[in-house]
């Protein structure tokens, strides 16, 4: 188990490596750079220029600002912004904690509404119920992600129910805790509701195809006939057989958790990582795009790690063969 | 000796979509009756897609049937509601061809074992910790299997865990679909004494359904050959081999290998 363990974790330290090594390289091989702009403008003097490209080292040969940007990074800092004059990453860290508040609640949604739908499905396979279904999430998947976005949008300056945009009303401070609660989960509501739609019928489709085959299994067969409930055979005796691919999924869903929402929160304007990240590719502030990347980089590891963590523990034959090995 | 299962008229039918598109009904059961006598041996025996896996399926309660009545002990098992169908079911068990796939791929021997236990209930923890020991003894598997995956087995230990699996029940009734079939010779000679050791020792009733005329022969009191979904003939056993009366037995009985002198003398030895 051990070494198991410690040769996935290697993995996933190389990988964060390498990703960061490219982000590098990819950002200075694009054209231009946050002060080109400044170059055209005739009330800077070119020397203005010059020296603050100085001073943040955007005139030193890369391997350099490799090991500059390495060393910030093991003081916590990732780096410099030059739109906001700042350390990077506590610039990154709260909006990555605004994303997260967001995507995790509409993935732990998106996974407590997909597995009973999905296991409710497999079990009436080619009935109506199944077909209803089966429609429904076709429909919601050939709706692009950004027409839902706009429709909900539509929706909710059509009825006032819900705010159009942002995280908190504009008089936010004032309010009691309650009332705090209370707006902050209005505000969530749309966005979550367009990242659950958006993800929910991938999710329903693969727990009802994982579940369906398992049903058929003699396994199954054989539990039934020893008479045991239909709620105990579907839940401890299918589920579980059907998880393995379910759990590669949610490793998958773990690692999308930051990236996920970046086009919801650009049209509902939500002040995460999307708006953020656009804003700096935008205008070519370098580290905090490599930041971005980074982090990023580092749900998706995380997300494949928990899943093979997940998988280790649940499969007892992956157990039994890398036991003997 | 009394019936001890009664089958009266039993039909199934499947609707299923060919691929045009229309509706396409297939009579897997066309009208089968019989009766087993308790603690006796019926053998099924018919080619592929004779109807004696749905059969099979449909006494074991897995499937439903069409119309037909299957009685056990005064009680029609097609009729009953589903509440009283559960408690019913472990008297009558089934054993599976594969024993590979009829036991959850994720569960030790010791689970499979005890969850019939727990199904049952009334005992504690170390008792079926014990009763589930006692099982693996009476089928024949060490008690270090105890710990080990399916995946882990024999084919052959997998079907006499698959077996201690259903004697944890006690059923009444065993349902033999194929459980031979995908062994080894040599296996299905073991597990066919360990059967019928069993049945001796326990009083069980065996429905036994297979392709193999030979195998039926030896292990069967009573034989019923079935074809297109309907029984063609019966008899007592040696009679059915020595003197069969349909062009199908005759086919069945021409496919037993002659490689002993009789296809009746002992196996296995």
């Amino acid at each position: 188990m051990m070494r198991y363990f410690l040769r996935r974790l290697g993995h996933a330290f190389l990988l964060i490596f390498g990703v960061s090594i490219l982000a590098f390289l990819f950002t200075t091989l694009a054209p231009g750079n946050y002060f080109d702009e400044m170059r055209l403008n005739p009330q800077i003097a070119p020397e203005t220029v010059a020296a603050l490209r100085a001073q943040y080292q955007l005139d030193r040969p890369l391997v350099v600002r490799y090991a500059s940007w390495v060393n910030s990074l093991i003081h916590g800092e990732m780096g410099f912004s030059f739109a906001y004059n700042s350390p990077v990453a506590p610039l990154l860290l709260v909006r990555a904690r605004n994303t997260l508040l967001l995507t995790v609640t509409a993935t732990v949604l998106a996974w407590g509404i997909a597995l009973p739908a999905g296991v409710w499905s497999a079990e009436r396979v080619g009935r109506l119920p199944d077909r209803l279904i089966s429609w429904g999430t076709a429909a919601l998947l050939v709706i692009p992600d950004l027409a839902l976005a706009l429709g909900l949008l539509v929706l909710a300056v059509r009825t006032g129910w819900f705010p159009t945009g942002g995280m908190a009303s504009v008089d936010f401070e004032d309010f009691s805790l309650l009332h705090k609660l209370r707006d902050l989960a209005l505000h969530l509501a749309l966005p979550i509701l367009a990242l659950v739609l958006s993800a929910l019928p991938l999710l329903v489709r693969h727990v009802r195809a994982a579940v369906a085959e398992v049903l058929g299994a003699p396994f199954m067969l054989a539990a039934q006939g020893h008479g045991i409930p239909r709620r105990t055979l579907l839940y401890r005796y299918a589920l579980p057989a059907a998880a393995n691919p379910l759990i590669s999924l949610f490793g998958f869903s773990i690692g999308a958790l930051l990236s996920g929402s970046l086009l919801i929160e650009v049209v509902m304007s939500w002040p995460g990582l999307g708006p953020f990240l656009l804003e700096a590719i935008l205008s070519r502030d370098l580290y905090v795009v490599i930041g971005g990347v980074l982090f990023s980089t580092v749900f998706l590891v995380t997300g494949n790690f928990l899943a093979d963590m997940l998988l280790y523990w649940a499969d007892p034959r992956i157990r039994t063969k890398s036991g003997a090995r | 000796m009394q019936t001890l299962i009664k089958v009266e008229n039993l039909v199934k039918r499947y609707a299923r979509r060919n691929p045009a598109g229309g509706q396409e009904e297939l009579l897997a059961l066309d009208g089968v009756s019989f009766e087993v006598l308790a603690g006796s041996t019926l053998a099924v025996v018919g080619e592929s897609g004779s109807g004696k896996s749905t059969l099979a399926l449909c006494l074991a309660c897995l499937e439903e049937a069409t119309s037909g009545s299957i009685w056990l002990e005064g009680k029609d098992i097609c009729k009953v509601a589903e509440k009283e169908r559960r408690e019913m079911r472990p008297q009558i068990q089934m054993i599976f061809q594969d024993p590979a796939n009829s036991l959850n791929p994720r569960w030790r021997t010791l689970e499979i074992v005890t969850e019939p236990l727990v199904l049952r209930g009334g005992i504690s923890r170390d008792e079926m910790k014990k009763q589930v020991y006692a099982l693996l003894g009476r089928v024949g598997l060490p008690a270090e299997t105890a710990k080990r995956l399916p995946c882990e087995l024999s084919g052959g230990q997998r079907q006499r865990l698959a077996i201690a699996r259903v004697l944890a029940l006690e059923p009444k009734v065993l349902i033999l679909d194929e459980a031979l079939s995908a062994l080894d010779c040599s296996v299905q000679a073991q597990i066919a004494n360990l059967l019928m050791e069993l049945q001796g020792a326990l009083g069980m009733t065996y429905v036994f359904i297979t392709h193999d005329l030979g195998m039926a022969a030896h292990l069967a009191d009573e034989i019923v050959v079935m074809n297109g979904g309907r029984i063609v003939e019966r008899g007592r056993a040696e009679e059915v081999l020595r003197e069969p009366r349909e062009e199908i037995t005759r086919r069945l009985v021409a496919a037993v290998p002659r490689l002993t002198r009789s296809p009746l003398a002992p196996i296995g030895r």
